[in-house]
């Protein structure tokens, strides 16, 4: 296996790494913005390195974020997901994985509905991992990108309040963002209807809204996530539309604040919903940079944990 | 090398430019990150005090990503920072570095500038050509100054305020 940069060999989420290592990270990130800007945005760094990116959970954005970091830095790419594969026949997990680390893969980006599958893999198989989203658990690229984006707005973490606004007990997003942020200096809280609002968050120092315009009042950068219907299996909310009402953010609502706050969201928007248009499109949102953002940050920590191979 | 000589031999590899390029409308010089630029720095400060007819793009390159070592070292290379803001294609280029060694930096440059355009020549100027430790076959056209040493010893440059630039020699790498 390969010696990282980073003080673990792998992403399983941003829990496990350190604080240096996230500013590593985002340093890193620098340079490969720069290099994604330039009239041929290739460097030939991963030339020698094998790359799979394991889809067991469908994704638009990440998938394509990392085929293209991968690709900037010239390492091979392998693309697989699991509709259409042997999973379908009943395939384990592990086999399915180990079948394609014997063709001699160096890393393995993974995401899966199971909270837990990357650093299950790490324990088994003798490759890098890379978690690009597990279940409800961690997403710790989002946040890595998250924070990139907030940093470029703002400089420092010291003292910037940053409040997750939605779903945060179906979100990998919120919980990665809260442990990539505080590890960062800033101060975080969420906002959400109390269904939606896990019970531990005390533990972890983060303030509770359960009102809107409290929350932004509060913050100056707002991180706005989807509801993931796909995963409530009891309903939480009476309806959309009750939500939108009452935790959607429209313009009024930002018109209203004596400050700008800075709007963020993972994406997929559900325009109308969590975030009304005009606030999306606006000058104030930040959403298209986070996504340009992804690909410096995700060849960024690619390219720290494929650190040094013993030849 | 002593103060004198070596403000000498930054004044003569200035004047070997102004002799090549001198009739040219324009040239790009490239320093690479982070010691090369510093040289350049240096040179292009003893060009504006004189009345030059061409134009000079100024370029920082840095190499790191494109290094041959990469993922074969202990220590993890850090990037500096680059910037290119003008395209090479067509145009006369020379590559700045301090120390010409084994020639690996030279040729990861030469893959770095590949990816700002097609040049009509490449050209090397560095301040310390170490001639018998090279691992490729490439040379330098504009060299300060020639030095002799075994394979392990280490040759570093160190700029200091106005007159108190070192070439030092050391036996082995120094730790820093």
């Amino acid at each position: 296996m390969i010696n990282s940069y980073l003080s673990q060999p792998h992403l399983l989420g941003i829990k496990y790494i350190t604080k240096e290592d996230i500013e590593l990270i985002l340093q890193t990130a620098d340079n490969f913005k720069e290099v994604i800007n330039r009239p041929i945005k290739k460097v030939p760094t991963l030339r020698d390195v094998t790359i799979a990116n394991l889809f067991f959970e469908n994704s638009t954005r990440t998938k394509i974020s990392f085929e293209l970091a991968e690709k900037r830095l010239s390492a091979d790419v392998l693309n697989f997901s699991s509709g259409g594969s042997s999973v379908k026949k009943g395939e384990s997990l592990l086999d399915t994985v180990n079948n394609i680390l014997s063709m001699k893969v160096d890393m393995v980006v993974v995401r899966h509905s199971i909270a837990g599958t990357p650093s299950f893999l790490s324990q088994h198989i003798d490759a890098n991992i890379v978690n690009a989203g597990d279940g409800t658990h961690e997403h710790p690229t989002q946040a890595l990108l998250d924070a990139y984006s907030i940093r470029e707005k703002f400089n420092s973490f010291q003292g910037l309040h940053v409040c997750i606004f939605g779903d945060i007990a179906h979100s990998r997003v919120a919980l990665s963002n809260i442990f990539c942020l505080q590890k960062l200096g800033a101060k975080v809280a969420v906002c959400g209807p109390p269904t939606l609002i896990p019970k531990f968050l005390d533990d972890l120092g983060v303030k509770v809204f359960y009102r809107v315009k409290e929350a932004l009042e509060w913050c100056d950068v707002a991180n706005v996530l989807r509801i993931q219907l796909e995963r409530q299996d009891v309903k939480y909310i009476p309806s959309l539309r009750e939500y939108a009402l009452y935790y959607g953010i429209h313009r009024e609502l930002l018109d209203s604040l004596k400050k700008e706050v800075v709007i963020m969201h993972p994406g997929p928007i559900n325009r109308g919903v969590e975030l009304d248009s005009d606030v999306a499109d606006s000058s104030q949102s930040i959403i298209l940079e986070q996504v340009e953002n992804g690909v410096a940050v995700r060849m960024a920590v690619l390219y720290l944990l494929a650190g040094n191979s013993p030849m | 090398m002593s103060p004198v000589r070596f403000g000498l031999t930054l004044r003569r590899l200035k004047e070997q430019l102004i002799e090549d390029f001198g009739e040219n409308e324009e040239v790009c010089l490239i320093g690479i990150q982070p010691r090369g630029t510093i040289l350049m720095k240096h040179i292009l400060q003893l060009i504006d005090t004189e009345k030059v007819k061409f134009k000079i793009f100024e370029g920082h390159l840095d190499i790191t990503f494109y290094r041959d070592d990469f993922r074969r070292r202990e220590k993890m290379l850090m990037p500096d920072y680059n910037k290119m803001d003008f395209l090479i294609e067509g145009r006369d280029v020379v590559l700045i570095d301090d120390v010409l060694y084994t020639g690996r930096t030279i040729q990861a440059a030469l893959n770095a500038l590949q990816h700002y355009g097609r040049p009509a020549t490449i050209k090397l100027m560095t301040l310390i050509d170490r001639r018998f430790n090279r691992h490729l076959p490439i040379q330098c056209d504009y060299k300060g100054m020639e030095v002799d040493a075994v394979d392990n010893a280490y040759v570093q440059v160190n700029w200091g305020a106005a007159k108190d630039h070192q070439v030092l020699l050391f036996d082995s790498k120094p730790e820093k």
